[in-house]
């Protein structure tokens, strides 16, 4: 098991220099000299020569991005253009951000979603079936960036309960964010789960469960759920990496003080190597997301475990 | 889907032969869902192809009219207008032209590109496969809307840089799909009667296999319309797609947010818009999946 | 539950419906079945015939929707199932009455220990505690010829003939009155067939169980079965000692049946395949349902259903043995 884990954090090493190659590639496609972006356009030739060879702009891609890749592995991942502050410093200062909000959205939309796709197939048909099915249809299809609007509309402006923006009200300023990006995920897990567990609920082991003579509590909680839990954790998987994705509109909605908004502002500045580190930091947590998911599987599910050995 | 061996019974008679194709249509049109999405899709596509038509660009829709702005809807504007005194149902309806333009032309590149590439990695195996796969794993291991903004920061905000980076950002889905999709159908039977009769590796996958793969690209094409419509507004919401004046639906949005506590319009419309046309791809996708494999009910 | 009853299980004049979008199908139609204690009943027919319905029927598992029991009455033990709630039914099955099912690589939880999936029914049913009702479950796997160290295994490590024993082991850990196996030896390869089929013997026999099993095989009928009785389109056409059948088949289609097999002594006669195909569940014929396939049909046959005549305990549904009809050229009483 700890030799599987460890082959597949090995395995993920070439993804991410993979990552950093691609979105090095497509950075150099950008218009526009750093060097006049930096020095502004009436520096003289002498310094514009002087900051091209500081930042190693004279040298060849296949160089430069061989010296970012060692840098990055050294835990360095340049300077601003703009700031002219260390990259990873200013990532790993947002960083918690992010990942406070995504997990506060991952865990209460979870925690809402299962019970709620369980009792929607157990009920199959029902009134509270269909209305929960017709509710996570629609949050499936809400845009996370209109929701946290209209969220702020309504909470925010006309009654007041929580803050605009911002993440500096404590727990009250999580409320509408993570409402706003948790609401999809749920939607998204709960319909997952419904359809997971009816497929579960015909199966023969089922039939053999009940033939048991065990409560029917038993049968879905002990029986179907286990089983019902594989393709939701496919899901839940997916739906993390949406919201890492999602961050950057969400954020932006929101003014937090996140990855995602930091890589709107530098975008909006040119500011490469900025752009780089908030990519990169959210690509690499979006491979260790679906890393763990896929030793999830391994926990629920013995034939998945046997394959590790 | 596999073809099926024709035996003749006397069951024929018992049970007139329907096609798969008339059989999945009369399953889909019995799915209320999925045909509210469609009426509403098909409107949405009239209304953007005779936009023209409806409402001149220049004059309703570009040309500011100061004296008429920020009218809360009435019969005059029925949707409003917006801070410049545009009506906001003209915009809206020129607006779908690009998000459906967007939509369409993108999956069409995700389609092809990754569709062929999909064939080649699961018909060919080996080397090419795990080629094609390990550049797949990388484009997915970015989430999706941060590929879209990478490629636009690098390419400038435009209609058509747009396209592609929601296109490119799409292939490795595509891929996935056909290759998983070639590859459970490669070595049926009927597969290496044709190889035995001598057709050579296009026709194979061209007229063999592809149609075979249809079910789940169909479903997925809508499910990635879905997105890329999404992704579209979002863009151009953050300002890194459709630039203003254009009416795109994101654009819409960005605009009126200024104005959300006086004219909430502004926002819940163009919000509502976008929500009801990725709910109706969303009810399309649903209702072809269980119409396509029944046995995923 | 009073021991001076002669039968175990009870069926009277069954109907079992499933009321689907595409049309109501009729899956037993009055089905009439005894087991007496201690014996085993063979419950022969083709695919669809409604053999599973009745097993499932006995279990009150019948799916709903789209199941529904219409009419009739099931008594097990001289108790009438259709009567219990769903908590009463819940102490009955495993304890008094349990079930194999067909195919044992898909009835088995594949995410649970198979000795856990043995003790919980143990644990369920007695005052045991989980550790006593492991070291039971360890002890049915060993009567079922499974060493107990591989109880820790998940399903998917063992073959399906391992499997269709750990489904036995299952399905006796409670020592049931009635064991209702439903084909257990289809799915498994032949030789494997043979090694379960003669578990089930030993138990049997050891026990002094009772069974209704399920088949649509006639050797393993004569194998195992005391009674036999032959189920066409949901009902019983025919029902007699395992003597009976074999050597003074009546009904048709039970003759259609032996017909179907390929006689070993003489490999050159050709096989005689009952012709056409059972009739549609959703639209059931309003006479004799077998009419149309019969060789022996008559003009009433296609009108009226025939009323079950017994000759010394041996029934058997069909116009041909109505005293009226019996001539000397159409009685062929032995072979």
């Amino acid at each position: 098991m700890i030799k599987y884990i460890t082959k597949r954090f090995i395995n993920m090493i070439p993804v991410i220099l993979g990552v950093i190659l691609l979105v090095f590639v497509i950075m150099e496609l950008a218009p526009g000299d750093p060097v006049l972006l930096i020095l502004g356009d009436n520096a003289s030739e002498e310094a514009r020569i002087a900051k091209t060879a500081e930042l190693g702009l004279d040298k060849p891609l296949v160089i430069r991005y061989l010296k970012y890749v060692s840098n990055f592995f050294r835990g360095d991942m340049g300077t601003s253009y703009i700031s002219n502050r260390s990259v990873s410093i200013e990532v790993l200062h947002r960083f918690p951000n992010t990942l406070k909000l995504s997990l506060v959205a991952a865990t209460i939309s979870i925690l809402m979603a299962i019970p709620l796709g369980i009792t929607a197939a157990v009920k199959q048909n029902s009134f509270f079936d269909n209305i929960s099915m017709v509710v996570s249809l629609i949050g499936n299809s809400m845009p996370a960036f209109w929701l946290g609007l209209v969220l702020v509309l309504f909470f925010s402006l006309k009654l007041g309960w929580f803050p605009v923006q911002g993440a500096t009200a404590g727990w009250k300023s999580y409320v509408l964010p993570s409402v706003a990006i948790g609401f999809m995920n749920m939607a998204a897990i709960a319909r997952t789960t419904r359809s997971s567990m009816l497929e579960t609920i015909r199966q023969d082991y089922i039939r053999t469960a009940k033939s048991k003579g065990i409560s029917k509590n038993q049968v879905i909680m002990r029986h179907a759920f286990v089983n019902a839990l594989i393709p939701t954790i496919t899901i839940i998987g997916v739906q993390l990496g949406n919201l890492l994705g999602g961050a950057v509109i969400t954020e932006t909605v929101f003014a937090w003080p996140g990855i995602g908004r930091l890589m709107v502002q530098s975008v909006g500045s040119r500011d490469v190597p900025m752009i780089l580190g908030c990519v990169i930091t959210l690509s690499i947590c979006y491979s260790i997301v679906n890393l763990l998911v896929d030793l999830l599987y391994g926990f629920v599910d013995p034939r998945v475990r046997s394959m590790y050995t | 889907m596999q073809k099926e061996v024709k035996v003749k019974t006397n069951l024929e008679q018992d049970f007139p032969k329907t096609s798969w194709s008339k059989e999945t249509i009369m399953r889909l049109r019995r799915n209320k869902g999925s045909m509210i999405g469609l009426a509403f899709l098909i409107l949405l596509l009239v209304m953007s192809l005779s936009a023209d038509i409806l409402f001149d660009y220049d004059e309703l829709v570009i040309k500011q009219n100061i004296s008429e702005r920020l009218q809360w809807p009435s019969i005059k504007h029925i949707f409003g207008t917006d801070e410049f005194g545009r009506d906001v149902f003209a915009r809206l309806v020129h607006g779908s032209r690009i998000s459906l333009l967007v939509a369409t032309s993108s999956v069409t590149f995700s389609v092809i590109i990754g569709g062929a590439l999909g064939a080649m990695a699961g018909y060919f195996g080996g080397e090419i496969d795990n080629l094609i796969m390990r550049v797949t794993d990388i484009l997915l291991s970015i989430p999706m809307t941060m590929f879209a903004i990478v490629i636009v920061a690098a390419l400038g905000a435009s209609t058509g840089n747009l396209i592609l980076a929601l296109g490119i950002a799409s292939v490795p889905i595509f891929a996935r799909v056909v290759r998983g999709a070639v590859i459970s159908v490669r070595d049926v039977e009927y597969i290496e009667a044709a190889r035995a009769i001598g057709a050579n590796n296009f026709t194979i996958i061209f007229k063999h296999i592809l149609p075979n793969c249809l079910a789940p690209i169909i479903v997925q094409i809508t499910l990635r319309m879905a997105s890329a419509i999404y992704n579209t507004a979002a863009l151009s919401f953050l300002g890194m797609g459709v630039s203003p004046p254009a009416p795109e639906w994101g654009v819409l949005l960005a605009s009126g947010r200024s104005y959300i506590r006086d004219f909430s319009y502004l926002t819940l419309i163009p919000g509502f818009t976008i929500m009801l046309t990725i709910l109706s791809l969303n009810m399309l996708g649903d209702g072809l999946r269980d119409a396509l494999d029944p046995r995923l009910r | 539950m009073s021991n001076d009853i002669e039968n175990i299980l009870e069926i009277d004049n069954l109907f079992v419906e499933y009321r689907t979008q595409d049309g109501i199908v009729k899956a037993l139609n009055g089905l009439d079945i005894e087991i007496k204690k201690g014996t085993t009943l063979g419950l022969v027919g083709e695919t669809g015939a409604g053999k599973t319905t009745t097993g499932l029927a006995i279990l009150g598992l019948i799916p709903d929707p789209p199941g529904v029991i219409v009419d009739g009455t099931i008594k097990l033990n001289g108790e009438y199932l259709r009567e219990k709630t769903e908590r009463q039914m819940e102490k009955i099955r495993g304890k008094h009455v349990s079930m194999i099912f067909q195919d044992p690589m898909t009835s088995l939880n594949p995410v649970i220990r198979v000795e856990d999936q043995i003790a919980e029914v143990i644990e369920n049913h007695n005052e045991v505690n989980k550790q006593e009702a492991k070291i039971l479950a360890r002890k049915m796997l060993e009567q079922v010829g499974i060493s107990k160290n591989r109880g820790k295994d998940y399903p998917h490590q063992f073959s399906g003939g391992m499997k269709q024993r750990v489904v036995i082991a299952i399905a006796l850990a409670c020592n049931p009155d009635l064991l209702i196996a439903d084909e257990p030896t289809t799915a498994l390869d032949v030789t494997i067939q043979a090694q379960v089929l003669e578990i089930m013997k030993e138990l049997k026999m050891r026990r002094n169980l009772s069974m209704l099993l399920i088949t649509h095989d006639l050797g393993i009928v004569a194998e195992i079965c005391d009674m036999v009785s032959i189920i066409y389109a949901g009902r019983i056409v025919e029902h007699g000692t395992l003597v009976d059948i074999f050597d003074y088949t009546r009904h048709p289609y039970t003759k259609g049946l032996f017909n179907s097999l390929p006689n070993m002594k003489d490999r050159t006669a050709k096989l005689k395949p009952i012709r056409g195909l059972m009739p549609d569940p959703n639209n059931l014929p309003s006479g004799c349902i077998f009419c149309s396939r019969c060789d022996y049909a008559m003009p009433i046959c296609s009108s009226v259903y025939p009323d079950y005549y017994n000759i010394n305990g041996h029934v058997v549904a069909c116009h041909l043995y109505n005293p009226e009809n019996i001539k000397e050229e159409v009685l062929f009483y032995g072979q």
